[in-house]
């Protein structure tokens, strides 16, 4: 069993595009959206849900009005200002840390286990892909990606599959640590911008913090190709494998919005381009 | 006033708008919040003045006076403690896990031989400065940090509130996200017109109503993709206030970091007629 990630830095430089043609090229693999945040994998893969499961994240404080004193306690030992005064626990703050709920002096304070997304395991035509829904305005996310990937590893292995291929989100911060984790090769997609290189230099430096294995890739090259030269150069000079540039199609946005992957819509050139990645990736 | 500029999807134009409207006022204080890939000063090319290291408490364990009773351990949520064997001094040990603590403190609170203190670990910097009358602050985490909330906080502790504050957001609709929109009077959802940027729109849609933050819609790239973005957004009586279509150009000053309204000012025009906009529908004109 294989495990690439495809990861980017940069928010919106073709991560799921890109994942969701591999999806379509062959090799047996289940397929992981990580980017459990603004999960859109699905929207290429069309999948059918079989097993739903809840994602209980952490816990949040609860506060008996009954029992309560108005001592202040709470809100003076929190540090994440996540108990106001009343006192009412703002729950996008509250971290789960219990502290308050341990120094009450009235036993006012429990901590309730919250249920903060949903992920799922489900059949396309491409074989299994497991994905997940943050609940609105929830944290934990990297705890949600290491859930789903352990998950997909499950199946991988008991289904004999090549690969398991990620779909990651954009960022170095918790939820991109929790995917690249562990992985035999972390593909960077980026674009010919300064802050498409800016930031795959971080993701980079991340993959490299965890002895992650690295190729970098340029989609949209030819919208400054001056700058993808640059990319290109980049990577030699820092012994980065360069896996090819993808060039600038409107084909794909208009694969995007008839919900199918480039590779299925027949178009050849992005099609081509993005399937040499690939076999550069599995070889 | 503060303005926050978000999106669910990555990558739709959050910098470029703010960087826009920031430029277009002139008398603005620009945070950019999102210290995992922060890109504002690749356009805005401040003349940073300050930088300040950022630390995180986590605890310190004085094993002269350490009994390995396992209290810390059984306090702490996030399982960044470790307790191994030992009853007396030296007996035992005591791993801690600095990654994983959330600096709630705990364990130096309830720790019954007070042999734990708390010392700052590093997790980034804050750097500020100016560029003409603009005032600029951004966040770096360090590489291998996977907290960005408290850097995030340290940002928006700059926020002079004598100004109008233009905060570039982080993608996503989690923790970092939160912790950047959070105390916003108006925030601005970037998205792209695909199936891909509606998805994520309708999520952070749904994260700022949980928030109670007013917010609207700019919509970015306008012509490529389908229309039901627009369908969306007259559905929910959600405003769209500015469109930016699709351009080669604009794509290509954005690559060399370049700032549009620096090479089409006409544009700035628009970004100020988008503030007038955004002060209406917030009720704050």
């Amino acid at each position: 069993m294989k495990k690439i990630a495809v990861v980017s830095g940069k928010g919106g430089t073709g991560k799921t595009v890109v994942a969701a043609s591999f999806a379509a090229l062959p090799g047996s693999k289940v397929m992981v959206d990580c980017d459990v945040d603004a999960a859109d994998l699905h929207l290429l893969l069309h999948p059918e849900v079989k097993e739903r499961h809840e994602f209980r994240g952490g816990s949040t404080a609860v506060i008996d009005r009954g029992l309560c004193r108005q001592c202040g306690k709470c809100s003076a030992v929190c540090r994440f200002k996540a108990v106001k005064s009343g006192p009412r626990v703002e729950r996008f703050f509250c971290e789960g840390c219990g502290l308050c709920a341990r120094l009450c002096p009235y036993g006012a304070i429990s901590m309730g286990e919250t249920v903060s997304g949903e992920w799922f395991v489900s059949d396309t035509r491409r074989g299994p892909f497991v994905h997940a829904r943050l609940g609105v305005a929830q944290g934990n996310s990297g705890r949600l990606v290491a859930q789903i990937r352990r998950a997909a590893e499950r199946i991988a292995a008991e289904e004999k599959l090549e690969y398991v291929v990620i779909d990651g989100p954009p960022g170095i911060g918790c939820p991109v640590i929790a995917s690249l984790s562990g992985v035999d090769c972390a593909l960077v997609v980026t674009e010919p911008t300064l802050s498409g290189l800016h930031d795959a230099r971080r993701v980079m430096e991340t993959a490299a913090h965890f002895a992650i294995p690295v190729k970098l890739a340029v989609n949209k090259y030819d919208l400054n190709p001056e700058m993808s030269g640059e990319i290109e150069d980049f990577c030699r000079e820092n012994g980065i494998q360069f896996a090819g540039r993808i060039s600038f199609d409107p084909a794909v946005v208009e694969a995007l919005s008839a919900g199918q992957t480039i590779i299925d819509s027949g178009n050849r050139t992005v099609g081509d381009e993005i399937r040499k990645i690939w076999e550069l990736l599995i070889r | 006033m503060i303005i926050s500029v978000a999106s669910g999807k990555g990558g739709t134009g959050k910098t470029t708008i703010a960087v826009n409207l920031a430029l277009s006022l002139g008398d603005v204080q620009f945070l950019d919040c999102d210290v995992e890939e922060p890109n504002a000063h690749i356009f805005l090319k401040p003349r940073l003045t300050d930088e300040r290291r950022i630390f995180v408490p986590v605890p310190e364990i004085d094993e002269s006076k350490c009994t390995y009773c396992g209290k810390c351990r059984e306090v702490c949520a996030f399982n960044a403690i470790a307790v191994l064997g030992g009853t007396g001094p030296g007996g035992g040990s005591v791993l801690v896990f600095p990654h994983l603590c959330h600096g709630c403190g705990a364990c130096s609170i309830f720790c019954p031989e007070k042999a734990i203190k708390e010392i700052g670990r590093e997790i980034g910097m804050v750097e500020s400065g100016i560029r003409d009358g603009m005032g600029f602050v951004h966040g770096r985490l360090n590489v291998g940090e996977a907290m960005s909330p408290p850097l995030i906080r340290k940002v928006k502790e700059r926020a002079d509130s004598a100004r109008t504050v233009i905060i570039d957001a982080p993608p996503g609709i989690s923790c970092p996200v939160i912790t950047a929109v959070e105390g916003s009077d108006f925030c601005l959802l970037v998205t792209e017109p695909t199936p891909f940027g509606l998805n994520d729109l309708v999520l952070a849609a749904g994260m700022l109503r949980e928030l109670k933050i007013p917010f609207a819609v700019a919509v970015n790239r306008d012509g490529i993709g389908d229309g039901k973005v627009d369908d969306y957004c007259a559905g929910e009586k959600i405003p769209i206030l500015m469109r930016i279509p699709f351009s080669k150009e604009i794509a290509g000053a954005y690559s060399r970091g370049e700032p549009a309204v620096s090479l089409f000012p006409e544009l700035a025009g628009q970004f100020r007629d988008l503030f007038s906009r955004i002060r209406t529908v917030s009720g704050s004109s």
